[in-house]
Order: C-alpha cells, then structure tokens, then sequence
C-alpha cells in the first residue's frame, strides 16, 4: 500500500478484497511474518503462567462486571463526579462525536492530539471534526503512519502491522519530508520530534480507556510510546472515550486483566507505561489537564447484552489475540474484513453495530478451527458465536440481531431440507449411497470452487453400511454372535 | 476444550458412529477402525440406520434441519457402551454441540447422555485400548495432520503422535506451524474457497517439506482437503486415514 | 428520557433476565513468595531487560551515584521536586555543583517550553516497584508532578529496595489502593518504546529515551 494509493474498504465487499490480498505478495508477506512473530511471544511470555487458570480468572473478572453493568456504571459515574471527572453518555456513534465535537468547540479547540482509541475509530470521529473545522491528529506511531496514508488500521493494538519497513520510510517521506530509509532509529526520532510540538499546542486531548474501575472512579491507560500520557496529560482538556463494557468493579480485578492483556496482546510481560486516572488537575498540583470528560457509549452494546449467548462479545478486552492466531486474518489481512474491528473479534461485534446485511460474509469467514477461542485471555467462545451468527443470518435464530434473515434463501432452505429428509430416512440413505456408488464413474470432475484447486473425490463403489453388513455376515458364519444393537429399519 | 477425561476400562462392546464423510467416500477407513477395534477382542456394533451427525447443517446456521437429523442419530445407541466415532469433527459435534443443541428440548437428557459416551477413535484406541502395535510396514516417515476439532474441541492434539509413536518402523516429522487449519472447515472450503486453497496450499507445501511422502489424519474432511490439494497438484505424496495406516502397517 | 436513562434501561430490563456475578480466585496474582533477593534479581533482569539501566547504591551514599551518573551522561539541566527526600537530598548534594536544578514544582504553564526543550533530565522519587514485571510504581504529587517522568528525555528514578514487592496485585492490595486513588498513578517499566516499524523495536518515542533506576540498599554495598 503507497502513499499514492487510498483505498476504501467494506465489509460487503469482503470477497473481492479477500481476493485482492490473497495475490498481493506484499500484504502475505507482511501480514505472515507479524503474526508467526506475535503467536511466538505469546507463547513465550506466558511459559511460566498457570494460563489456564488466570485465563479463567480474566473470564470470571469480566463476567462478574457484565454481570453487574448497570450498578457499576452508575458507580463510576458517581466516582468520576465526586474526583471532578465530568460523565456523558451517547447512545450511539455520532451522539458520542456530537458531545465530544461540543466540549471541544466550547473550548475554542482548533487543534486535538489524540492516543489510540478504537471506540473513536468505531465512530469516524477523526472525520466528524474535520468537518467542523478541528483538526485531529493520532499520536501513536502505527496510527500516525496510518492516517498520514490515509488509511484506517488494520489491526486493533498494531494499526500499521499491514506496512513493511520501506513503504512506512516512503509514507514518512512522502508526507513529512523525511529522508528515505530502513534505519528504524532514524524514523522514530523524526516521528518524535514531529509529534512534541503538537503536544505541546493541542488545545485538547481525546483517549480511550482500557479499563474504567468503578470502585474509584480510575481510567486506566495501556502504552509503550509515552503518547497516551502525554495526551492526557499535557492539552488543558482530556477526553476519554469508551464503550460501555469497559468497566472493571473493583480495583484488584485491574492486576489480572493487565497482565493477561499485554501478553496476549504483543507477546510483552508489561507495557512501558500503565497510566491510572482519576481526576483532572486539583487545586495545588502543577500540571495535568484542567478538565476532564468521560464519553460512554453505547452503539449496540447494549442489544447485544441482552441475550445469555450473545452478552460473552461483551467480555473482550481488545487483545488483539484472535486476530493474531487466525490463519483467514493472517492471508487476507486486516482491510479486507472492511470494518473497524477486523479478524474474529470483528465478525462475532461488527454484526451487532452494522447489521448482518452489511457484514453478511464475515461469520462465514471462518473454517471455526477454533484458534482463536482457545488464545482469547477471557474464553470467549469465538466459534460457538460464530454459528450462532450464521443461525441469526438464515432465520433460525432468536431473530435479534439486526439484520437476522438476510441469508435465508429458497435454494439453500431447499437444499437443508433435502438434506434432512435423506438423513433422516435411512433406508433412503443406504440406497442413495449405493446409486452415488455405481454412478461413480459419471461423477462430475469439476464441483465448482472445489475443483478449482483439489481433485473431486469419488464416491467409494460400496458404501459403509454395506461393507459393515458384509462383514457382520462374514464374522456370523465364522461363528461369532450377530447383533444389531439398536433401531433395524 | 472438553474437560480432561476418566477413561473407562476396556469393554465389551462399542458402538461405531461411521460418519456420512467415511460411509460416502472412504468406508475403507471406516472399516480399518473397526477392524483396529476387533483385533483388541471388543465387539462392534454398528447400527444402521445412521446417517450423518448434522454437522453441515449446523455450522450453516440451519439448526433446525441440524437438530432433526442429530435427533434421529440420540435413539440408535440404546446400551450404555461407548460411541466410537473416527472423526474429531463429528465426534466433537456429538459431544460438544449435541448438549447445546438439545437444551431445553424434549431430547436434553438423551443428549448429554450421548455425548457423554463419545469417543474420537484415535482416543479410545490409545486410552481405553491402550493399544499395542506392532509395525510390519517398510520404515519411513510420516507427518500426521490432526484436525482442529480434534485438537481443539475434544483437546485430542496428541493422540494421533502417540499411537504413530508406538509403531517401530515410523518416523514420525512434524511440518511447519502444524497446528494451522488445512482450510477445510466444511462448507468454509466452498463458500470462501480462495482463503480456503490457500490455507490448503500452504499445508501441502509444508507437509512436502519435511521430506514425508505420505500422511494421515484422523479426519476425512481433512483428508479430502489435503490429499485431493496434492493429487490437484500432480505431487507424489499421498494420505490416509489413521485408522487405514494402523490396520495396514501391523496386520 | 436521557441517553443515560435509555442506556441504563435497557441494562436493567434485560430480556434474559437478570445475570449471577461469579466469585473471583485471585491466587494465581499472589502468593509468589519470593525472597528479598528473588525479588531484587527479577525486578533487575525485567527492566533491564526492555533498556532500563539499574545502579545499586546506598541510602547514605547515593547522591554520590547521582552526581557521577549526571556526569557520565553529560546531564547539565536536571529538573526535580523541593519537598520530598529524594528531592532536597539531591539538592543539597548538588547546588555546590555545575549542574542547573530546574524546579519542578511550578505549573506547567510557566515552565513548558523550558521542560520540552531546555531540560536533560527528570529526578522523581518511587513510591515502591513490582519484582514480577520491573515496574517502578508512582504517585506523582504537586512536589514531583507527572510530566516530570515523561517530557525531559531521560527520568532518573530513585527506588528503595525494600519497595520491592511481588505482584501488582499485591501492591494494589497491601497499599489499600481502593480506598482513595491519587490524581493520576502510574507504572513505569522502562523507556518509552515502539514496535510499530515491522515489529522493529525502537526506544525514546514519546516518552523519555532513557529510564536510571538508583536502587538504594540499607546497607552499603560493595
């Protein structure tokens, strides 16, 4: 991807983009050498851990807090409050980017620094104060390359992971003058100096949370860069966006999530920096913003916690894990899913917030080998969630997802159907398998998209049952007992 | 992951779920398990009015169609003897996805019933068996491919190397990122068949590296993927069911 | 009805009904039970291990340390607290000396331009750090404010050895954290880095380039 090149993406264009990828050496490369890299530092840094049970520890902490959701948003509000942190709520997307939109204009904002928030990202907020004038620049280094390539991200926690070493040198060039070259060192320091002076004349700065802690009204910040301090540290004003599932009860469930975050994440035994807020600047002490504001936002969270099933999407502490440990993500890439939330994480939410009309093929995407159920810090049970999708997107769910429906079609019922009464019909089945026998040699060669890349198999000239019946009746003759355990039909 | 297991002491009698994938395509495999199965002195009973599990139906999202066929499969194991299933992707169907299909059914007791007494072939020959063999075939290696319902739905990931590491004459080579998906999924392989041969081919590739020339898996779905990938390919390495290799290299 | 009100509604209305909270076991965050020694030996090899640097030294001689780690990295500007220990120890060993203290403990927006561009170094003082990861822990105060540890490109941190504790988790717990958090807390573990350029590790991003740790033992080592 060059910096001359700005592609939009869509998730219902999931196929062609796939399709895309999947010939583009670049992307497979890229995309093959990040994910081997971060699958190994997974596994290295979580040797000496009992991961199994602080797995369950991370599940347990986050279903205790879903379970108690309303309580502890009031909670965290009421602590916020009484710390001076100042609580809205948005029911959706734009209401969230119309509040924050409002505090900046109220402060005259003409300029916001922002740390890397993927709710922000959720709701194209970059976009909705550029329309109204304010200018929002990224601050994390993947996000500020990405933005600077007009791009999105395409990874949750490594927006830039889609970019080698020479096309993010070009970007730099490109868009910032800097000289052409691999020397990291020499990047990181132009991107450094570029940034310090925007800290410095942000008029606010706009964050996401990791974990709000209601028990003390505490955001809680994970970095390496330094630049989720300094935005909300150094702008006078500090926005600090989250979605509603993001609350922790109390302050000792904090410790487990945060170690079973960084190394699902990136492989790290801890990030740089663990950044706890919990009120703007009080009266005596030297810096820090002056004001601080707290966004929750709903955007379907709220739907989706309505039903038993469903409500374990709500436990994901945006690791980052599954997509790294999915062999569809690794050869596609995270553009091709075409939303913001990309790989299995984003198949099993995205349906909720866009409806499965537009994210029809995304829980399709998926041979359910179950990698990524098995590496997610909080066991969401990714697979299972991604057939109860496909049963929402034919019609035989419960029907509350929105778009339920929408892949029902006649020739599929038909086909289902048909499959039922053969299954169920045993007899029939047993003649069937022997006419698909005889019939072998007349089996077509080309079975679509199959055969475009394997041999068609063949069915066997004798069936199981047969052989078995053959062979039961052999063994009887040679004196051993017959039986026939069950239902004879 | 099912919940580590108490296996019980070698019976009787077993049934044997065939899988509509074996009875179609490789009934050999099918009855290469049972054969295995014989051998250790167990009777085997294999009833025949079954069909299929329902498995295609339900990962589609047609459960309801899923449920009628499963119902049909709860009624032909009524003895308490274990269900011998030589497939990781059915017999974690039945274990795994029959309780959670059947909740709150007329069928929920015979279903978690059922699948309490599921068992993936490869499993019950090396834990339940505790099988010996003894390896007559030629020496050479050979890479094993264990499905991704095998190893992460029944937690089966060492099942297939144990017993491959009881035959004398095997060397057993391990490919590259062996525990990836072949990419078969299922219907995945025809509603995304991009992804889907690439995954394949980049399995192919990988099992040919190791210098094997033939492979086993305990899945047919696999199976198919991987073998019909080479023979598309015009390669000279070839695959089989576990349960074929076993009963051909030691009878 | 209010955003809030909606929001809070469909929580409470659950078509569901209503969840059981699980019990938590947080045993495997505890109960390391490491040594004085255990605990030293990993804090070290963890925060060397991400490009800290660690000094041992004494509590009765270790501003002979800072003053020899300023020089040996040509620090010139030093900015730190009044109030603390930490700090008026500093001060008073170096205001003989060519080192400038900058003082830390006015607003920002008096000294901005000078803490971004005019200062070499940040001194702070550590409330206590974590063996298990090789996190200084702070609660930064209007004495040693919280930029103090992020802008100036090299933050000297003073740690106590018997500060040292196993687990996160059980600093959280043994300080009573929830009964009253500070304005803003934070670990440290190291200098600021990225892997955002093809998962290439490069140090200094936007927080400080280079984190000293000046260990203070009790007693005088060798």
């Amino acid at each position: 991807m060059s910096a001359s090149e700005v592609q939009t993406f869509t998730p219902r264009e999931f196929h062609r983009q796939a399709h895309d990828a999947l010939g583009n050496p670049q992307i497979r490369a890229n995309f093959r050498k990040a994910m081997d890299g971060l699958m190994a530092k997974r596994r290295d840094v979580f040797s000496d851990w009992d991961l199994e049970t602080l797995r369950e520890l991370g599940a347990n902490i986050r279903l205790r807090a879903l379970a108690k959701l309303p309580d502890l948003l009031e909670r965290l509000e009421a602590n916020c409050q009484a710390n001076g942190i100042q609580v809205h709520w948005a029911e959706n997307g734009d209401e969230a980017c119309r509040i924050i939109r409002e505090i900046c204009q109220r402060h005259g904002a003409k300029a916001v620094i922002k740390g890397k928030s993927m709710v922000s990202e959720e709701m194209h907020l970059n976009a909705h104060l550029e329309e109204a004038g304010i200018e929002a620049l990224e601050s994390d280094l993947g996000e500020y390359l990405v933005q600077l390539n007009e791009q999105t991200p395409s990874h949750i926690i490594m927006p830039a992971i889609h970019l080698n070493t020479d096309e993010i040198s070009e970007i730099m060039h490109t868009r910032t003058g800097t000289e052409r070259t691999r020397d990291v060192d020499y990047m990181t320091a132009a991107a450094r100096a570029q940034l310090r002076e925007r800290f410095m004349a942000a008029d606010v700065g706009i964050s996401g949370v990791n974990f709000a802690v209601a028990e003390t009204g505490t955001l809680c910040l994970v970095e390496n860069e330094g630049n989720g301090r300094m935005t909300t540290a150094v702008p006078p004003v500090h926005i600090a966006v989250t979605g509603i599932e993001k609350v922790v009860e109390h302050l000792r469930d904090v410790p487990p999530l945060y170690a079973l975050l960084t190394r699902s994440a990136t492989g790290q035994h801890v990030t740089t920096y663990f950044n706890m807020i919990s009120s703007p600047r009080k009266p005596g002490e030297h810096d820090g913003p002056n004001e601080v504001h707290l966004v929750l936002v709903d955007s379907g969270r709220s739907n989706i916690y309505q039903d038993d099933e469903l409500l374990d999407t709500l436990r994901c502490i945006r690791c980052g894990a599954c997509m790294n440990h999915c062999p569809v993500y690794t050869r596609v890439g995270g553009h091709t899913y075409g939303t913001t939330y990309p790989g299995p994480i984003g198949s099993i939410l995205m349906p909720h917030m866009m409806g499965l009309e537009a994210t029809k093929d995304l829980p399709t995407a998926s041979s359910l080998c179950g990698a990524c159920g098995e590496v997610c810090p909080v066991k969401i049970p990714i697979p299972d969630l991604l057939v109860r999708l496909r049963r929402e997107a034919v019609g035989e769910g419960r029907g509350n997802v929105p778009g339920a429906g929408v892949k029902r079609t006649k020739k599929e019922v038909a086909a289902w159907k048909g499959f039922q009464w053969l299954a169920t019909h045993p007899g029939v089945w047993r003649s069937s398998t022997a006419i698909a026998g005889k019939l072998q040699a007349l089996m077509p060669s080309k079975l679509g998209p199959w055969t475009e890349y394997r041999t068609a198999p063949k069915p066997a000239k004798v069936s199981l049952h047969a052989l078995v019946k053959q062979h039961k009746a052999k063994r009887h003759q040679a004196g051993k007992s017959d039986e026939d355990g069950g239902k004879r039909s | 992951m099912t919940p580590v297991k108490l296996y019980p002491p070698k019976p009787e009698k077993v049934y044997f779920f065939g899988t509509c994938l074996i009875d179609l395509f490789y009934p050999e495999a099918g009855m290469d398990g049972i054969r295995l199965l014989e051998r250790e002195g167990i009777e085997v009973v294999y009833p025949q009015a079954q069909t299929c599990c329902g498995q295609p139906a339900y990962t589609s999202g047609y459960h309801d169609e899923a449920r009628a066929v499963a119902a049909a499969q709860l009624d032909l194991f009524p003895e308490p003897w274990p269900i011998v299933v030589p497939s990781g992707s059915c017999g974690g169907m039945m274990r795994t996805h029959y309780p959670q299909l059947f909740a709150g059914t007329e069928h929920e007791a015979r279903a978690n019933e059922v699948a309490g007494r599921i068992y993936e072939l490869t499993e019950f020959l090396l834990h339940v068996c505790q099988l010996r063999l003894e390896d007559r075939g030629q020496p050479e290696k050979v890479a094993m491919h264990t499905s991704c319902s095998a190893r992460r739905e029944m937690g089966l990931g060492e099942t297939g190397p144990a017993l491959l590491a009881r035959m004398g004459q095997v060397e057993l080579v391990e490919q590259a990122r062996a525990t990836e998906c072949c990419g078969f999924g299922g219907t995945f392989a025809v509603r995304h068949p991009e992804v889907s041969a690439a995954m394949v081919e980049d399995k192919t590739q990988a099992i040919e590296a190791t210098g094997a020339r033939r492979f086993v898996t305990s899945d047919c779905g696999c199976l198919m993927n991987i073998a019909g990938r080479f023979e598309h390919q015009g390669k000279a390495v070839s695959g089989e069911h576990i349960a074929s290799y076993l009963w051909r290299r030691t009878s | 009805m209010s955003a809030r009100d909606n929001i809070l509604k469909r929580l409470r209305e659950r078509t569901d009904g209503p969840l059981t909270a699980p019990q938590s076991d947080f045993a495997v965050v505890s109960g390391r039970g490491w040594s004085q020694q255990e605990r030293l030996a990993r804090f070290e090899r963890w925060i060397t291990s991400v490009h800290g640097e660690v000094i041992h030294t004494s509590r009765d001689d270790w501003t002979r340390a800072l003053a020899g780690l300023l020089e040996a990295k040509d620090i010139r500007r030093l900015a730190l607290g009044r109030e603390h220990p930490v700090a008026a120890e500093a001060r008073a060993a170096l205001a003989e000396g060519d080192v400038v203290l900058i003082d830390a403990d006015r607003d920002i927006e008096t000294w901005r331009h000078e803490q971004f561009h005019d200062t070499d170094a940040g001194l702070t003082s550590t409330r206590g750090a974590i063996a298990e990861t090789g996190s200084l822990w702070l609660w930064p105060t209007p004495d040693e404010p919280r930029l103090l540890s992020l802008v100036p490109p090299i933050h000297i941190a003073v740690l106590d050895a018997d500060t040292i504790e196993d687990t996160f988790f059980d600093v959280v717990e043994a300080h009573g954290w929830a009964g009253g958090m500070p304005t803003n807390a934070l670990l440290i573990s190291g200098p600021s880095k990225t892997a955002d350029i093809e998962q290439t590790l490069a140090y200094g991003v936007h927080g400080p380039r280079e984190l000293v740790v000046l260990l203070r033992h009790a007693e005088e080592r060798p």
